[in-house]
């Protein structure tokens, strides 16, 4: 199981990856700009991601909006921005292809003079639209934010997301997305991948005929913040409008890729993902006191965090659901999973890789595979050692990383509870501060 | 490993004085579909899709939410729910740690009109898959302490449901156009039909509706036919029977208020839903009709979101479907709109619905972005075996011919702007709407009342 490509470095920095896929007559362009809400600072929050909306908006040669021609031409196309990078990709007929790197092309290298006052103060808009949408009018939609700012301190990246704060949306100014596009928007710092129905030969002739003369840039500092630590259990209590108690438990994980991050991946699969996870069959199947369970490790460039998230069934308290976690974790450190879990385990991975192996385009398709592994390792090549790193992890390894990460003593822990019923939360805990 | 390109190798010129224009198109095929029909009755339709070594298995059953005995609203999706929580002796448990143990995730999915079980699979397991399928299919446990647990789950839930906007107005929406119609209700069922329907119900809805006279399995991968005509014949030995007849759809449909509001005091943005009955899949004007959301609000480039985002920023995004049914299905826009717009994004949605029967007329340009949209892009829906297979329960499910996909693209070609404004003019009626909204009153109501809807009727958020 692999991703054949050919990498090709052009004189001004930027990467172009070029993989064949003759299964259908189309073609993935997909291009990662390694900048996210990561590169912000305290009071300019959300800015990457607005930015993102306005490389939506028109460029100098084309100054009526993005979408009509890669529509028209029968493409569909998105863009998103997470902590640590935004990515844009269209997925065109084949015969679309220099279409799409005209216009990729051509708001790397022309957007600022297409740039008005009036498009940026309309997307600052759709964004605080975007963010009443998925955040604010959403049951346990802060969440997010109260976890990450508990998690991270105030001068670490991770402590916002990437939606950003409100006021810091209505500080933005017009000279900010200038000086945000000349410090981050160019290709040295960025990475196009083509995938799909393509000849190779003629994928790079056109790649460098559209991007060989945008200039290089300045070089981008790595964003590399200390370690986080935290020293203690910190119990956070948030009142919201839903009807039933959730608890989030969160730990300190290792960053993206690192050792322990498969291992970690694992174990949250194994303690509550699915119908066959240990939290799942006691506390939704066997003693019912929770309606739902999930983790994620999330990890991240530059560290991560595993969470779970149970919400408690009527008459049941989070105090149950929070001692069910506890041990379920140190049960997993002490005794190890299961011969059973392991093999499960090993299959799911395989089969998780194979399922990506299946579009060339679109979020976490083959093109975004190709330019995440170039953007975060330097290694477009990493597809197999990726899975190898779930098919190495052994029982000892699963147990030694849950033991090291998933620390009772080294935690936080978030009760959302229904408005004007604080009781319901962990004892302890203390109201956060969200906006 | 990095290569610096060839520089003696020749970059063609670049023109930035306008768009490069798309070259010819390189043809698309649908592939061939094989069929056989099981000594059963289960039909098995195979499509050959080698190029990863993946199998999808789809089971279509047609019937769905609609065929729900009045008072028992949510029995089908809750028998669907039913068969993966044991088969024989195997526990809910088990069975799931036998999927997991091909790495098998199991899909299952309930509309008004049919359900769906099915997954996808590395294809060495295609065969452990198939029987775990029959296993859940023709042989579910359906025991009663299952049953309460997973029905007390779904009460949860809806209770949770309160809380979501969005499903709250889908769910009031559904009932507002439907009233005591089989589509009156989404699949969920609401907090009564729940409690009062028993573990008899769901074996009776088994033993009388999933039945292979009404199931189709769908396979799509590197498999040939005659290997899973036989795996199948193997998986699906024992199970037979023809479905009870479905019942007839003669409720008449209710004639609900133009405006309604369910108040969420504090709420940031309002949830709106604008739509009424529309038309069933068969209509002869369903090419016209996709055409026309095309051009309405059926993707970003369309007049409302155009409208609403862009120019107005009063939303982050505003779309239009028809959702084309066995019988008439729902027209609908859905919206969530900042608190302080919503009345004027009312009004203008209610105007572009309006607008595109006559008043502005569709351009050729636009129908040819919309025309073009839907065309040139179609390959991409057939990229994975999954996405395959799932077009062709579509084809199972509204009786379309085998050349469906391949005749799509002609028949939108052939829409003209004329077959478009008629179209919509015959099937959009904007003085039917009924517009509901979720969201806070005190701050909207005056709004409201200047658009002319009448006062707005308020409803409780019940589920």
């Amino acid at each position: 199981m692999n991703i054949p490509f050919e990498k090709y470095t052009l004189a001004n920095g930027l990467d172009v990856l070029l993989h064949e896929d003759h299964g259908c007559p189309i073609v993935a362009v997909n291009l990662w700009y390694h900048v996210g809400s990561k590169n912000e600072v305290p009071g300019r929050t959300g800015f990457a991601h607005l930015f993102e909306h306005l490389m939506f908006e028109g460029s100098a040669h084309h100054d009526h909006g993005y979408f009509q021609p890669l529509q028209g031409a029968g493409g569909t196309l998105n863009g998103s921005t997470n902590a640590d990078r935004t990515n844009y990709w269209e997925v065109v007929p084949a015969n679309a292809l220099e279409l799409a790197l005209w216009m990729e092309s051509d708001r790397m290298g022309f957007l600022l003079p297409a740039l008005t006052d009036a498009k940026f103060t309309n997307q600052r808009d759709v964004v605080l639209n975007e963010r009443r949408q998925n955040y604010e009018n959403r049951p346990y939609g802060l969440a997010p934010m109260v976890m990450l700012a508990a998690l991270f301190p105030p001068d670490h990246p991770y402590h916002w997301t990437t939606i950003g704060e409100i006021d810091d949306l209505h500080a933005a100014r017009l000279d900010d997305v200038r000086q945000f596009f000349s410090t981050y928007y160019h290709p040295a710092n960025a990475s196009l991948a083509l995938a799909g129905d393509i000849d190779p030969g003629q994928a790079l002739a056109l790649a460098r005929a559209y991007f060989e003369d945008i200039p290089a840039g300045p070089a981008v500092a790595a964003v590399r913040p200390p370690m986080p630590t935290l020293t203690g259990e910190t119990r956070l209590l948030h009142e919201d409008r839903v009807e039933l108690p959730r608890l989030y438990m969160a730990w300190h994980t290792p960053a993206m890729f690192a050792a322990g991050d498969a291992d970690l991946d694992l174990a949250a699969d194994i303690l509550a993902n699915g119908k066959t996870s240990r939290l799942y069959k006691r506390l939704v199947f066997e003693q019912r006191i929770a309606t739902d369970v999930s983790a994620a490790q999330n990890s991240r460039e530059v560290s991560g965090f595993l969470q779970i998230a149970a919400t408690a069934a009527p008459g049941h308290h989070l105090t149950e659901i929070e001692t069910a976690i506890i041990e379920e974790v140190a049960g997993l450190a002490v005794d190890g999973p299961s011969a059973d879990e392991m093999d499960r385990g090993r299959v799911q991975a395989e089969s998780q890789f194979m399922f990506r192996l299946q579009s060339v385009g679109g979020f976490g398709g083959k093109s975004d595979q190709l330019n995440a592994y170039n953007t975060l390792l330097g290694d477009p090549a990493y597809f197999p050692r990726d899975l190898e790193r779930y098919q190495v992890v052994t029982r000892a390894s699963l147990m030694g990383t849950v033991d090291r990460y998933l620390q009772n003593n080294r935690r936080v822990a978030l009760s959302v509870v229904p408005r004007g019923r604080p009781e319901l939360g962990l004892p302890g805990s203390t109201t956060a501060e969200v906006s | 490993m990095s290569r610096i390109p060839d520089p003696r190798v020749a970059v063609p010129p670049v023109d930035r004085s306008k768009l490069p224009a798309p070259g010819a198109g390189r043809a698309f095929r649908f592939p061939d579909i094989e069929k056989s029909v099981l000594p059963g009755g289960l039909r098995v339709w195979t499509i050959a899709h080698p190029s990863i070594p993946l199998t999808s298995l789809l089971l279509l059953i047609k019937r769905g939410a609609a065929a729900d005995p009045r008072g028992r609203e949510g029995l089908a999706a809750m028998t669907v729910d039913m068969l993966d929580e044991g088969s024989g002796d195997r526990t809910a448990i088990q069975l799931h740690e036998a999927l997991a143990a091909i790495g098998a995730q199991l899909d299952s999915d309930i509309g008004p009109d049919a359900a769906l079980i099915g997954t996808t699979v590395l294809s060495r397991f295609a065969e452990r898959a198939l029987h775990l399928l029959s296993d859940m299919v023709v042989r579910p446990s359906m025991r009663e302490a299952d049953f309460t647990r997973v029905r007390q789950l779904r009460l949860h839930r809806l209770v949770q449901l309160r809380d979501m906007p969005a499903a709250l107005a889908d769910r009031t929406f559904t009932n507002l156009l439907y009233g005591s119609h089989p589509y009156g209700h989404t699949p969920l069922g609401n907090e009564r039909s729940l409690a009062d329907m028993s573990v008899e119900d769901v074996r009776a809805f088994h033993a009388d509706v999933l039945r292979p006279s009404e199931t189709t399995l769908v396979a799509v991968g590197d498999c040939d036919h005659a290997t899973m005509v036989r795996l199948a014949a193997d998986a699906f030995a024992d199970w037979r029977g023809t479905a009870a007849a479905a019942a007839p759809f003669d409720d008449e449909l209710p004639h609900p208020a133009r405006l309604n509001v369910i108040p969420r005091p504090g709420a940031p943005q309002s949830e709106v839903r604008i739509g009424h009955v529309a038309v069933p899949r068969n209509t002869p004007d369903y090419h016209a009709l996709v055409a026309a959301n095309m051009v309405l609000g059926g993707q970003f480039v369309s007049r409302i979101n155009l409208n609403l985002r862009e120019d107005k920023g009063f939303t982050y995004g505003a779309r239009t479907s028809f959702d084309f049914r066995q019988q008439p299905g729902p027209f609908m826009l859905q919206v969530s709109v900042h608190t302080e717009a919503t009345g004027r994004a009312i009004e203008e949605s209610i105007a572009e619905i309006g607008d595109i029967r006559g008043r502005r007329p569709v351009t050729a340009d636009e129908l040819a972005m919309g025309v073009a949209a839907l065309t040139r892009g179609y390959a991409r829906s057939f990229e994975t075996a999954e996405q395959i297979a799932r077009a062709v329960t579509q084809l199972v499910l509204h009786d379309l011919p085998d050349d469906y996909f391949a005749q799509f693209v002609p028949a939108v070609e052939r829409i003209t702007p004329a077959d478009v404004m008629r179209a919509a003019e015959r099937h959009l009626h904007p003085d039917r709407l009924t517009t509901l909204i979720v969201g806070d009153l005190e701050i909207i109501g005056a709004s409201l009342s200047e658009l002319g809807l009448g006062e707005p009727v308020v409803l409780p958020a019940a589920v």
